[in-house]
C-alpha cells in the first residue's frame, strides 16, 4: 500500500505587519484557533495550529521551498518576486493598496526630467515593479533601491519621484507628495506550494471553499 | 582565497558520489529490465537542433565555435535523442527504447533545489502511440522511483491538450487564449479567473474554465464528467485501465497540469514527493517532435532530477528514523 498521509494538517505561512490581523481573522473564521498567535509577539512557529509567522516578503520563499504548504501575502510581494514558483490560488480581497508613482507637489518632476534629460530617477522598495512599469510605458528610468522611508528620496534630492504602495495616501500628503500615476491595485493573495497543491489537494480545496463562504457572507 | 566555481554548480565528494551512484544503478537496473538501452549524446549541440521545433528552451547556455556557428549546452536529453533517432535509426524496427544518465544545463537563478548543471535520469519510448505507450512509460517511471527507495512519491498525470481544447470549443480568440494559457502555466489561478471574466462567457462556461484546472485527485475525479471534459476523462480512464495496480495507486490525475516546454502534445507527468518542495521530475508525450528530425513517430518519455530524488530520499529516510 502507498505510504501517504492525506490527513496531515496544512502548514500556513502568515505575514506579520499590515496583513496580520485580517489574516488571523480569516483563519479564525474558517475554524483555526489563532489566540496563541495573537498573544505572542516573539514566537514564530505555532506547531499545534500549523501556523508560522514571518515578514510578508518571506512568505513566497517558505512556500516555494515547501517549508509551508500555503501562505498569505500581498500581490505587491508576488509581483516583486515574480520568478517564485508558487500557485496563486485566491484573491482574498483585503489589504487593498495601490502601487503608485508620486512626486513633490507642483510641477510634475517626472515629465520635467524626461523632457529635459530623457531619463527619470525613481526611488523605490519595489525595483522590479518600477522597472517593469517604466519599461512598459516606454520611458527611461534609473531605479534607485531603498529599504525604507522612500518618501524621503524626492525631498532630499535622491530621486525625481517614487514608486510605492499606498493605502490611504496620508504618508504621501504629510510629505507633500502627490500621486501622478496608478500602476496596479494590490490585495492579499492565498498562495500554495505546487507540490502541496497536488499532494494535499483535498485539504487545500476544503480550506478554499470555507474561505469562499466567509468572503461571501 | 580559494578558486571559486560558478554559482549553481558543485563538486561531488566520495560520500555523496557513492550514494548517487548507488541510486542511479538501482534505476538503471529497472530501465535495463524493461528493455531500455543506455545512450549518451554530446553535451554540445548546434543551436538549430533545439530551435527546429520552436524556441530553444529558456535559459540555454550558448557559445560559438571557431567557424562562428552557435552551439548550445543541452538543456534536456529529449531533443538530442530525437535527433539521434533521425540520424542513426532511420529505418530501425519499432518501438525504440532508450535510457540515459546525463547532465543538462540551464541558466537558472540558483536557489533551493535548482542547479545550473544537473544530472537527469530518464527514458524515451519512441514509436509507441497512445495510452499503451504512455502506460509503459509511467510504469517504468514508477518502478524506477520505487527501486530508488522512495516510498511516498506520487505521479501527477495531466493532458497538455485538454485546456487549449476547452478554450477552442468555447470559441475563445487567439489573443485571450494565449493570456489565459500563460497564467495557467505560471500557476496563477487568480490571473486565469481575471482573464476568463473578461471573456463575458455564459455562467456555466466560465465556471467550467475556472473549475477544470483545479480538478485533481485520484480516479474518483474521472467520475461523472460531462460535456467537454468527458472526452478528456475517457482518455485518462483508458490510461488508468492499462496501469498495473502498483502504478495506478500512485497516480494523481490533474486537469490543470500543463508543462511549459513546447513539444508536449498529450499526456504530461510530474513527480511529487512530500519530502521535497519541487517536482522530482517530469515528462510526457511528444508526438510531433520526431517529425522535425525525419522520422514522424509518436513518442513519450520522462526525466528525473537525480539530485532532487537523492534529497527527497535522504529526507524520507530521516523521517523514517
Amino acid at each position: 500500500m502507498v505510504e501517504f498521509d492525506q490527513s496531515a494538517p496544512l502548514r500556513i505561512a502568515v505575514p506579520r505587519g499590515a496583513l496580520f490581523t485580517e489574516t488571523l481573522d480569516l483563519l479564525e473564521s474558517v475554524g483555526l484557533n489563532t489566540r496563541e498567535v495573537r498573544e505572542n509577539d516573539r514566537k514564530l512557529l505555532f506547531r499545534d495550529v500549523g501556523i508560522i509567522t514571518m515578514r510578508p516578503s518571506d512568505v513566497p520563499t517558505y512556500v516555494e521551498a515547501g517549508a509551508a504548504d500555503i501562505g498569505i501575502t500581498g500581490k505587491d510581494v508576488l509581483m516583486e518576486q515574480a520568478e517564485r514558483d508558487v500557485h496563486e490560488i485566491a484573491d482574498l480581497g483585503y489589504g487593498r493598496c495601490t502601487m503608485i508613482v508620486a512626486s513633490e507637489a507642483g510641477t510634475d518632476s517626472v515629465a520635467d526630467a524626461l523632457r529635459r534629460l530623457g531619463i527619470v530617477k525613481i526611488a523605490t522598495k519595489y525595483p522590479k515593479i518600477a522597472t517593469q512599469h517604466f519599461l512598459a510605458t516606454g520611458r527611461q528610468a534609473e531605479i534607485v533601491e531603498v529599504k525604507g522611508s522612500v518618501e524621503l528620496a524626492p525631498l532630499a534630492g535622491l530621486a525625481d519621484a517614487i514608486v510605492d504602495l499606498t493605502a490611504t495616501g496620508t504618508t504621501l500628503r504629510e510629505n507633500n507628495l502627490v500621486i501622478r500615476e496608478q500602476i496596479v491595485v494590490c490585495t492579499a493573495r492565498l498562495i500554495a506550494n505546487p507540490v502541496a497543491d497536488r499532494l494535499k489537494a483535498s485539504a487545500i480545496d476544503a480550506l478554499l471553499s470555507k474561505i469562499a463562504q466567509t468572503v461571501e457572507s | 582565497m580559494a578558486d571559486r566555481i560558478p554559482s549553481g554548480t558543485r563538486d561531488v565528494l566520495p560520500d555523496e558520489m557513492r550514494e548517487l551512484r548507488d541510486l542511479t544503478e538501482r534505476m538503471r537496473a529497472v530501465f535495463d529490465r524493461a528493455g531500455y538501452g543506455e545512450v549518451y549524446t554530446p553535451a554540445l549541440e548546434y543551436e538549430r537542433t533545439f530551435t527546429r521545433d520552436g524556441a530553444a528552451p529558456k535559459g540555454s547556455y550558448r557559445l560559438f565555435d571557431e567557424a562562428g556557428e552557435v552551439l548550445v549546452l543541452r538543456a534536456d536529453m529529449t531533443v538530442p535523442i530525437a535527433r539521434l533517432v533521425g540520424n542513426r535509426y532511420a529505418s530501425a524496427e519499432l518501438p525504440l527504447r532508450f535510457c540515459y544518465f546525463a547532465h543538462a544545463y540551464r541558466n537558472v537563478r540558483p536557489k533551493r533545489g535548482q542547479s545550473r548543471e544537473f544530472l537527469q535520469a530518464g527514458v524515451e519510448l519512441i514509436g509507441a502511440p497512445g495510452a499503451q505507450g504512455t502506460a509503459e512509460a509511467l510504469t517504468v517511471l514508477s518502478d524506477a522511483l520505487e527501486a530508488a527507495g522512495l516510498r511516498r512519491f506520487r505521479i501527477g498525470v495531466g493532458d497538455q491538450a485538454l485546456y487549449p481544447a476547452l478554450l477552442d470549443q468555447l470559441g475563445v480568440e487567439a489573443e485571450a487564449r494565449e493570456l489565459i494559457l500563460t497564467e495557467l502555466v505560471a500557476g496563477d489561478f487568480v490571473g486565469v479567473q481575471r482573464e476568463v471574466h473578461r471573456l463575458n462567457l455564459h455562467g456555466a462556461e466560465a465556471e467550467l474554465l475556472l473549475t477544470a484546472p483545479r480538478r485533481r485527485g485520484g480516479a474518483e475525479i474521472l467520475n461523472g464528467l460531462t460535456g467537454p471534459l468527458a472526452h478528456a476523462g475517457m482518455g485518462m480512464r483508458a490510461l488508468l485501465e492499462l496501469l498495473p495496480e502498483r502504478v495506478a495507486e500512485r497516480v494523481i490525475f490533474d486537469f490543470g497540469l500543463v508543462r511549459e516546454i513546447g513539444y508536449y502534445t498529450g499526456a504530461v507527468f510530474e513527480v511529487y514527493d512530500p519530502a521535497h518542495g519541487l517536482p522530482l521530475g517530469s515528462g510526457g508525450r511528444y508526438d510531433h517532435l520526431l517529425g522535425g528530425f525525419g522520422r514522424d513517430l509518436p513518442a513519450v518519455g520522462f526525466g528525473l532530477e537525480v539530485e532532487r530524488v537523492h534529497v527527497a530520499l535522504a529526507a524520507e529516510e530521516r523521517e523514517r528514523g
